[in-house]
This record gives structure tokens, sequence and C-alpha cells, in this order.
């Protein structure tokens, strides 16, 4: 099967160019990262990130064939129609939106400073209790959705709110990890983290096009995670 | 928190409801502008004149006049904020952007005052 690459060492090349390659799948359904696996054996210059190779650590995000998704869990298959069977070119390119590195591997810093902001560890100012806080079955299930989130950053660079204002609007990977506290029956700094969501961009340059919610890898919901926020935000203001 | 001076309330929940509370005006105005249209048949000047002039018509034009103009400004202020930025135009983009929203404004404060004009002008 034809692989085409986005390839790009900012040491040598003056620009990013795709590079062709071919690749003897045997016509199994391999998984992009096995793909990768057998051209990083033909190139060995080529560069990309993994892992755990099964879905967990999030390291291999990329856009494949224009769809944003992780390598190790993306069948050939489920690229698109004739990928697999070699009528199509699999097509690999850097997670968009975000500096690249080298080749696929892309500088996640402006997606990490965005986690960062929004505080995302647990916020309680009273006494802690002899052996842990306890939550009932019922406020637990409220945290179901939010907090697999692998940090991939597949939602975030699939959002063309973050690619023009990456420093300004949170993304749906932060704003995600934002309601995973604030649905916390644990946590009791709602308001502060409410006060600092208010202004035009953080929050509200969501304009709810779901194409998060149409690549997130472990079937998560950004977009209603966002809505919840801002009926939160509503019912504070109004 | 991200500080904006130029957007309309300052504010991202402020903005957000006017934009949707707005639109429902607009909506309600076409519907009703639409039906009118559809039952009042063969329109002429006088009935036209007449619609237009009464009270309820003046106010009802008036608070789309305002819908239109804030629904406007948080939409193309969306525009200008995410397009005429430092990807696009580098160290120009802040007076770009400033530039461009002044334009809107003006044109939108135009719009407001030779409407109101238009409404109550002969009233």
């Amino acid at each position: 099967m034809k692989v085409s690459v986005y390839r790009y060492n900012p040491e040598t090349d003056r620009e990013p160019s795709m590079k062709e390659y071919e690749v003897e799948t045997n016509g199994k359904d391999l998984m992009v990262l096995e793909v990768l696996n057998l051209l990083k054996e033909q190139d060995p210059s080529l560069a990309f990130r993994r892992s755990c190779r099964e879905g967990v650590c999030g390291s291999d995000g990329m856009n494949i064939n224009g769809k944003n998704g992780l390598a190790c869990i993306t069948p050939l298959s489920e690229v698109a129609p004739g990928v697999k069977e070699g009528k199509k070119p699999l097509v690999l390119r850097p997670l968009p939106g975000l500096p690249v590195v080298r080749d696929l591997v892309v500088d996640m810093g402006v997606f990490y400073q965005q986690y960062e902001k929004v505080q995302p560890y647990l916020q309680n100012e009273s006494p802690a209790p002899a052996i842990e806080r306890l939550q009932t079955p019922e406020d637990r299930a409220k945290l179901d959705g939010l907090y697999e989130c692998i940090l991939c950053a597949c939602c975030s660079t699939s959002c063309p709110s973050f690619w023009w204002n990456p420093d300004k609007f949170l993304g749906p990977a932060a704003l995600l990890q934002s309601y995973r506290f604030l649905a916390d029956s644990r946590d009791d700094a709602t308001e502060q983290r409410l006060s600092r969501l208010d202004d035009p961009f953080s929050l509200f340059r969501c304009h709810g096009i779901m194409n998060c919610v149409s690549v997130c890898p472990k079937g998560l919901n950004p977009t209603r995670a966002i809505g919840h926020i801002r009926s939160m935000l509503l019912e504070r203001g109004v | 928190m991200v500080t904006s001076v130029t957007s309309l309330g300052r504010n991202g929940l402020y903005d957000w409801l006017i934009q949707r509370v707005s639109a429902v005006v607009i909506a309600l105005y076409v519907i009703g502008m639409v039906g009118f249209l559809v039952c009042s048949g063969d329109l002429d000047y006088g009935t036209w004149s007449a619609f237009m002039g009464s009270t309820p018509m003046r106010i009802a034009n008036t608070l789309m006049l305002f819908s239109v103009a804030a629904h406007t400004w948080i939409g193309l202020w969306s525009v200008t904020t995410d397009y005429l930025t430092g990807m696009t135009f580098g160290k120009a983009a802040t007076g770009v952007r400033l530039v461009v929203q002044m334009a809107i404004a003006l044109l939108l404060l135009v719009y407001i005052l030779w409407g109101l004009l238009m409404i109550w002008g002969g009233a």
C-alpha cells in the first residue's frame, strides 16, 4: 500500500514536504502505528511519538487522512474506504495547529499551558478527614465521561477556535478537565473556577461545531461538558 | 481570564446571551413580517404606511434595529478576533483589527441612527 507522510526537519529542510512510501501489509488490517513501525524500518530518520500502543498514553495522536486520531487504535479499515486494500493512500500528517518539532512530532507546549490554566486538581479548603473524602455513588457517576481523558490533544487540534486563538481559547481538552473538577462534589473552588472562564475567549470561543466529539478516541463529549459549564455560568450570572 | 475591551459586554456570558436573545428577536420579527405579507393580500402604500407607522410596529422595528446591530457586532467581533490576528498579519495585526473593528462600529452606529430617524422621524 502507498503511504504519504509529512516530513519536516527544521535543521535541514527549508519547508515541509510529503514523502511517498510503499509498504507491504499483505492485506492485513494493521493499526496505523504498525504501518509507521514498518516505515521506520525502511527509513529510520522518520520521527513520531508512541508508547503504550493501546490507546492509553495518548502519545501517537496525529492527523490520519484528514481526521485526528490515535495511530495505535486506528485500524486501516477505519481510516477511509479503500485504504486497507491499497486503493487509496494512507496520508499521515502531524496534529494541526501546533508547531512541528520534526515530522509527526508536535510541540504540545501551548496545549499543556491551557491545561494548567484550569487548575486540574482537587481544591478543598475544609480540614482533611482521617481517611479520605467520601463521595456518593451518584456524585461519583457525574465524573464518568470526564476523567477518562488521556490528553492526546486530538480534540483541541481539530478545533478551529483553538487553531486561531490557541493562547486565549482553552480548547476542548482543557475545558473537559475544567468541568471534571467543577462537577466533583469534593471540590469547593467552583466560584474561583467559574470566574476565570467568564471572558469572551476562554470558554465562549466554542461555537459548538463538535469536531472534538467526532475525533475523540476515547468517545468523550467535550461539547456537552462546555454546555454544562455555560449553564453553570448562566445560573451564576443571571 | 482574557481581557477584551472591544467585545460588546467585555464578558463572554453577556455577549453569548445577547447573541441568543437578539437571534430570537430577529427570528420572531421575520416570522411576523412574513405572516403579515402573506395575510395582507394586495398591499398598497396606505396599508403599508399605516402598518409601519403604528406604535407597536415602531417598537418592533426599534427592537429589530438594536438586535441586528448587537448581533452583527458580536458576530463580526468574533470573526475579526479569529482571522485578523498575528497568524495572518504579524505585528500589524492589532492595528488592522482595530481599524476594521472601528469601521464596523461606525457603520453600525450610522445604521442605528439612520434607522431610528426612519422609524421615529415622522412621529
